[in-house]
């Protein structure tokens, strides 16, 4: 018994280490996101020919689930560069199932909304384009 | 009392352990099944891939099965020639024209051999040729979508069974009639059989890049039954074998009048000779009339075309091009060995299996050694062509299948069993019976330069006792064998789709590595695709009325149709705008009177409908797509034709929605 009670500090030193190592690690994955972003540049203005193609874009690909304003089968997307980082939006993008999975963000939403969100088959270049798009209408 | 109890429950659980133990004891002394690893070699772990595609012919069922190997597990049926309510094959605008014949739309037909495209001899993984017999086709199917793709129809021909082998390079895929019929064909007595009915093999060419089918030329010889045929390859390319039965030329009772002679014939034919003589303008353009079907996966749509001619050759035309070899008797198979040097005969109503060399061959025909002619065809000395013979090889040989240590596997239908021999020695090494009445065999590259000799696929027409009982009518079955040792091995049974007739086996990773995931939508060419919800409508041109409907998880839009009158033609033009592997949607109406709909990601598909009466009708999505696809659906308003009710309809989108 008092053996247990001796190696306890121990142990649970090592729990406080290993717990602050996962935490370490999966904080930066829970802000930015799980994918291929990990680093995304913004200028302080908006790129208005960008935000053009990310309209389209996102007419083509995101609004069958995605409105601005109102719930449909994903969230509304108004105000969403400022509730997340760039980079969580576009990993959202480009790695919807493993993001649902694994980032806690998205995965509560996930459960909120019961539908898989879907990578539609866009570029890093077609989800930066999607941002600043979202961006542009966060900016009005 | 309580000590006695707990006694009598320990002497009781020694008792069982007891027998557990005797019994364990008794079963692994003896049984085939746990002395033998049969169910390690069989068992492929949830979740892990089969070794080898296995693609069996649908026979009677007009489609295409595959299977993995060994663990003989169904992966997929691909519909070719039958009309297919399930995902919409033949039924829907888009696939209706791929059912096109000369005889009109024919929603079936009996689908016999399938042949896997090659390069050098050995199975490439591009494409898989199946034959149609009753309304003579061939149909091409890629393997990156494992659909069909492309269905010539064969003129002239009455019956297309020896069909659809390829050259080592497929640069052509052969078509011999198994009837004989006029050329062309017309009202005559059948009585006049010897002299008006002639049998035409075709040779189709294959374009390299994309594998698109034109007939190259038809030869006409002849009035046999064509029945199978093999390409050389190695020594022996540039030629084919066609075995040929009723060089009686009888036209009726051929089960006797048929069966007369001792020896029938393979036609040897020197397709590349023929080929340069076709060239140099030998031969006539001959007036015909046959579909040509095309479908196209960036339209997602097929075309039909009628070809209003063919290039036909005589005997005559094409002389030192042709010749019979006798083959005892009512030959079936005509199957060349790995190396090319030899020509296996199977005799279905012989005793002996005769392997023919082409060596010997081709210095009998250097030397003119011939036994007569048939319509100027010279016919080759049996024994002068001959390597030599497999006596006792069971009764009823019909098939021969070969692996990579130069040994052969001749299928025995009446015998119902599979014998193995060595081709260099013709002498037997081992028999294993099957269950019952084998007709073809597969080895994985069994008829190509490189066998995968590690299992063999037994296709056997009679199930009889194998199985659960289901009534009068059984489903066919194949058995797996296990051929990598020195002995036969049978491991699997399992049931099969319509007749499992003939198969091609490849490696998986020689397939797996190219398959289509998805369509992209952005390669969409479909006229009448929508590829934004913002799109989706509905457009009234007089009575047709067309709905722009989009699919994705979970709803259609638009979902609340109103302005469509009784009798009015409705085209659902639906696009699934998914971009993510396995997500498909379906789609039906009340009523419906067509089938449903598949779509597969980023494909359009229309099904045409006509109301007949006013009414609400409800529309939504078949297949079990999420969790709210039980909400994925939509109403239609049907008025009365005379009603002045305008087109309107529901959307998820509105302008503002974007900004």
């Amino acid at each position: 018994m008092n053996k247990i009670l001796s190696v306890f500090p121990v142990f649970s030193g090592l729990l406080i280490l290993i717990s602050f190592a996962v935490t370490g690690c999966t904080d930066n994955t829970q802000e930015l996101g799980i994918g291929p972003v990990k680093k995304v540049e913004l200028s302080a203005n908006i790129d208005a020919a960008l935000s053009e193609k990310g309209k389209g874009i996102f007419e083509n690909k995101c609004i069958q689930c995605h409105k601005l304003d109102d719930k449909l089968v994903g969230p509304p997307l108004h105000g969403v560069t400022k509730r997340r980082k760039p980079e969580w939006i576009m990993n959202m993008i480009l790695n919807p199932e493993q993001m649902t999975k694994e980032n806690l963000e998205a995965k509560k939403l996930f459960g909120q909304y019961l539908t898989q969100m879907t990578f539609q088959n866009v570029t890093e270049q077609d989800a930066r384009a999607i941002l600043e798009y979202l961006r542009s209408v966060d900016s009005k | 009392m309580g000590k006695v109890k707990n006694h009598v429950i320990a002497l009781l659980l020694l008792v069982i352990l007891f027998i557990i133990g005797g019994c364990g004891k008794g079963k692994s002394t003896k049984g085939p099944l746990i002395e033998s690893d049969a169910p390690n070699k069989v068992y492929v772990e949830p979740g892990k891939y089969d070794e080898f595609y296995g693609f069996v012919s649908g026979g009677f069922s007009g489609q295409l099965a595959v299977y993995g190997l060994p663990s003989g597990r169904l992966l997929r049926v691909i519909p070719v020639y039958s009309q297919n309510a399930e995902n919409g094959w033949g039924y829907t605008e888009e696939t209706k024209p791929m059912l096109n014949t000369s005889y009109g739309f024919i929603p079936w037909d009996d689908s016999h051999h399938s042949e896997l495209s090659m390069k050098d001899g050995v199975p490439d993984g591009k494409w898989i040729f199946i034959n149609g017999n009753n309304t003579p086709r061939v149909a091409r199917i890629s393997l990156g979508t494992f659909r069909t793709e492309e269905i010539i129809e064969i003129p002239n021909s009455a019956g297309n069974h020896s069909s659809p082998f390829t050259t080592p390079n497929s640069d052509y895929v052969v078509a011999g009639t198994r009837f004989s019929i006029p050329v062309e064909n017309r009202d005559v007595p059948i009585s006049s059989y010897k002299e008006n009915f002639k049998g035409a093999l075709t040779f189709i060419k294959v374009a390299p890049d994309n594998g698109k089918m034109s007939i190259g030329f038809q030869l006409i010889t002849p009035g046999f039954d064509y029945d199978l045929s093999h390409a050389g390859k190695g020594p022996s390319d540039g030629w084919f074998f066609f075995s040929c039965y009723n060089s009686e030329q009888a036209h009726t009772l051929l089960e006797v009048n048929a069966s007369q002679k001792d020896k029938d014939f393979i036609m040897a034919v020197n397709w590349k000779k023929i080929e340069e003589l076709v060239a140099s303008g030998k031969g006539t353009d001959m007036t015909a009339n046959y579909a040509h079907n095309v479908y196209d996966d960036k339209k997602h749509s097929a075309t039909s075309e009628m070809i209003k001619k063919v290039r036909v050759l005589k005997p005559a035309d094409v002389q030192g091009a042709l010749y019979y070899i006798p083959c005892p008797k009512s030959p079936h198979g005509a199957d060349v060995d790995p190396t090319g040097e030899y020509i296996v005969g199977g005799g279905k109503l012989a005793t002996v299996i005769p392997v023919f060399a082409f060596k010997k061959m081709v210095s009998a025909i250097g030397n003119k050694e011939f036994d007569g002619d048939i319509d100027g065809i010279p016919i080759l000395k049996y024994e002068t062509v001959l390597a030599g013979e497999v006596k006792d090889p069971g009764l009823g040989p019909l098939h021969t299948e070969f692996d990579d240590k130069g040994f052969a596997y001749t299928s025995a239908f009446v015998s119902s069993e599979i014998v193995k021999w060595k081709v260099e020695t013709r002498e037997v090494v081992d028999r294993l019976p099957v269950y019952y009445s084998v007709g073809h065999l597969m080895i994985p590259g069994g008829d190509s330069k490189k066998p995968w000799g590690k299992y063999l696929l037994s296709m056997n027409k009679i199930t009889k006792d194998r199985f659960l009982p289901t009534g009068p009518e059984l489903n066919q079955s194949a058995q797996l064998i296990d051929i990598s040792g020195e002995k036969m091995k049978l491991l699997l049974d399992f049931p099969t789709v319509g007749e499992p007739h003939y198969a091609q086996g490849i490696p998986a990773d020689l397939v797996a590595k190219n398959s289509v995931k998805i369509f992209k939508i952005e390669e969409n060419q479909h006229p009448y695709a929508t590829k934004s919800e913002k799109d989706a409508r509905v457009v009234r041109e007089g009575n047709i009325v067309h709905v722009y409907m989009t699919a994705i998880r979970s709803h259609l839009s638009p979902d609340n149709i109103e302005g469509v009158k009784a009798s009015d033609e409705v085209y659902f033009h639906v696009t699934n705008l998914e971009q993510d592997w396995d997500i498909p949607h379906g789609f039906t109406i009340m009523g419906n009177d067509n089938s449903e709909l598949l779509i597969m990601p980023g494909e359009t598909c229309t099904i045409k409908w006509t109301p007949k009466s006013p009414g609400i009708y409800p529309f939504y999505c078949t297949d079990f797509c999420s969790a709210l696809h039980q909400e994925m659906q939509g109403y239609m308003r049907v008025s009365d034709k005379n009603s002045n009710v305008p087109i309107t309809f529901s959307s998820n989108y509105k302008k503002e929605d974007t900004k």
